[in-house]
């Protein structure tokens, strides 16, 4: 049998560095997104804590608003956001 | 180096002998749930343990499924990893089966042959490991305790051969193999250790400056190509298990090679035949070569991958062959192994003619007189060129 190697992917399907995340863009199935009301956040970064696709930019311990290319609109940091402030609303992306 | 022919001889069972291969290999890790008739291994291998004879972790697992993921984690971590089962255990692991072969790690598994539920049976036949054979594994079979044993070493070194990284299955019959004491020449462990070598892993998840992320999601862009890698690995791991049979041969005195045959080259029939009862068959062939039939027998060791050139080869000049199959495809078409052989001298311009017979599912013996009876059928089909019974079953 003649045989030719495909091309250069990694023995058995492993990623083989890391931080490859960063090049997926896991925001293109996005249906609702996050909006950041500045006045009323408090900077507690309880969603920057909750947020499964660290999709919460932060700097200098303060909340500065989403990277929308990896936030997928999964709505958690409005839910987590304490009762008091509720500084994130989820709206339509379509609208 | 010295060349050993091994100091004495030793009785043991299949599971004995395979348990004291697992302690002069001694892996890294060895996650197990004990079941019939494998159970011994792991009851052995967990004193050599306890003795602190190996340096091995074992990890007593809540299921089968759980004791091959464990096995997937732990080798995608680095380690050599072993384990054990039989049966619905190794039907447990199913899923798994594919996912260590197709993540490439070189794990080794030990299948006591045992029949599949409905009905439960927990003696021998090779419905568990045949109905694996599609998980890209390399599956060896073994006659003997001797050969049981020595094929556990050489797994581990096809298993990890640069250019094969795939998991391997050693098969022997339940009970007849397995709980059978033999003499067999045991290995110094020393040289048992040299033979396998250290293993290096190519890449682990444990290598945190290299970060590497295993069991990631591969789309129609790439899918294909991996399995295709994964079928090329398989087809040229045949080269390894060749190599390693010769180079084990030279250092032990016992040489393994695709398959054996016994009497098959000047034979006019021929039965093909995996495992325990090719012992039985020999018995046969002796016998009735001293009536003056000519007749052999093949018996593969290597049936991942298939061997299909070899092994029409080894038929070509045989003008009736006997498949016999201890598992049923439920095809309607004959077993497993009948299906491959008969599929392999397709190629053949003259083809010998080929039957397929079921034989001694659920630890039903197949006994010296089973054998003459298919030499005696194949016999009339070299007589008249005409097959009458295509399939069936025997020893009813
Ligand atoms: S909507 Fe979900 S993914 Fe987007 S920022 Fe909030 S928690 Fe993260
Ligand atoms: S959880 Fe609410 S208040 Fe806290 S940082 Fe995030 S948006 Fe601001």
């Amino acid at each position: 049998m003649e045989e030719k190697k495909d091309n250069n992917l990694p023995l058995g399907g492993v990623i083989p560095k890391g931080g490859t995340a960063h090049e997926y863009s896991t925001g293109g199935w996005r249906k609702l997104r996050p909006v950041l009301d500045k006045n009323r956040c408090t900077n507690c970064l309880i969603c920057w804590v909750m947020c499964p696709d660290s999709a919460v930019i932060t700097e200098d311990g303060k909340m500065l608003g989403f990277d929308m290319e990896h936030c997928k609109g999964c709505g958690i940091c409005a839910v987590e956001c304490p009762d008091k402030v509720k500084a994130i609303k989820m709206e339509e992306e379509a609208e | 180096m010295a060349i050993t022919m091994t100091k004495g001889q030793v009785g043991l069972t299949g599971n004995a002998a395979i348990a004291y291969a697992m302690k002069q290999i001694n892996p890294d890790v060895c996650p197990a749930y004990p079941i019939t008739p494998s159970t011994a291994i792991i009851e052995d291998f967990s004193g050599y343990v306890a003795d602190g004879a190996v340096d091995t972790e074992l990890i007593t697992v809540e299921s089968e499924h759980s004791a091959m993921s464990a096995c997937i984690g732990a080798s995608a971590a680095g380690a050599r990893v072993m384990t054990a089962t039989s049966s619905q255990g190794l039907a447990l692991m199913w899923e798994m089966l594919y996912i260590a072969s197709g993540m490439r790690l070189p794990i080794i598994l030990t299948d006591v042959n045992r029949a599949l539920s409905a009905p439960i049976n927990i003696h021998c036949d090779h419905s568990d490991s045949m109905g694996a054979r599609d998980s890209g594994w390399i599956q060896l079979y073994s006659e003997t305790v001797q050969e049981a044993y020595d094929n556990l070493f050489q797994a581990v070194r096809i298993a990890e051969h640069r250019k094969v990284l795939l998991p391997v299955m050693v098969c022997l019959d339940g009970f007849i193999t397995s709980h059978a004491i033999e003499n067999i020449s045991l290995i110094d462990d020393a040289e048992a250790k040299q033979f396998v070598g250290e293993y290096i892993p190519r890449q682990h998840l444990l290598d945190t400056d290299n970060p590497i992320t295993y069991g990631a999601m591969s789309l129609p862009e790439n899918y294909i190509e991996f399995k295709h890698e994964q079928s090329r690995a398989i087809a040229g791991s045949k080269e390894v298990v060749l190599e390693i049979g010769k180079e084990f041969g030279k250092k032990f005195g016992r040489e393994y090679g695709l398959f054996e045959t016994y009497r098959l080259d000047d034979a006019d029939t021929a039965i093909v035949i995996l495992n325990s009862a090719a012992g039985t068959t020999k018995v046969a062939v002796d016998a009735l070569r001293k009536q003056g039939m000519k007749v052999g027998l093949l018996r593969p060791r290597l049936f991942r991958p298939f061997p299909f050139k070899e092994i029409t080869a080894a038929l070509k000049n045989v003008k009736a062959v006997g498949v016999l199959d201890r598992a049923d495809s439920m095809s309607g078409f004959g077993g497993p192994l009948f299906s491959e052989v008969r599929s392999a001298l397709y190629d053949l311009e003259a083809r010998p003619k080929i039957i397929s017979r079921i034989y001694g599912l659920g630890g039903r013996d197949y006994k010296v007189k089973d054998a003459v009876e298919v030499f005696g059928e194949l016999d009339r089909i070299r007589e008249t060129g005409k097959v009458e019974t295509l399939t069936k079953y025997i020893t009813l």
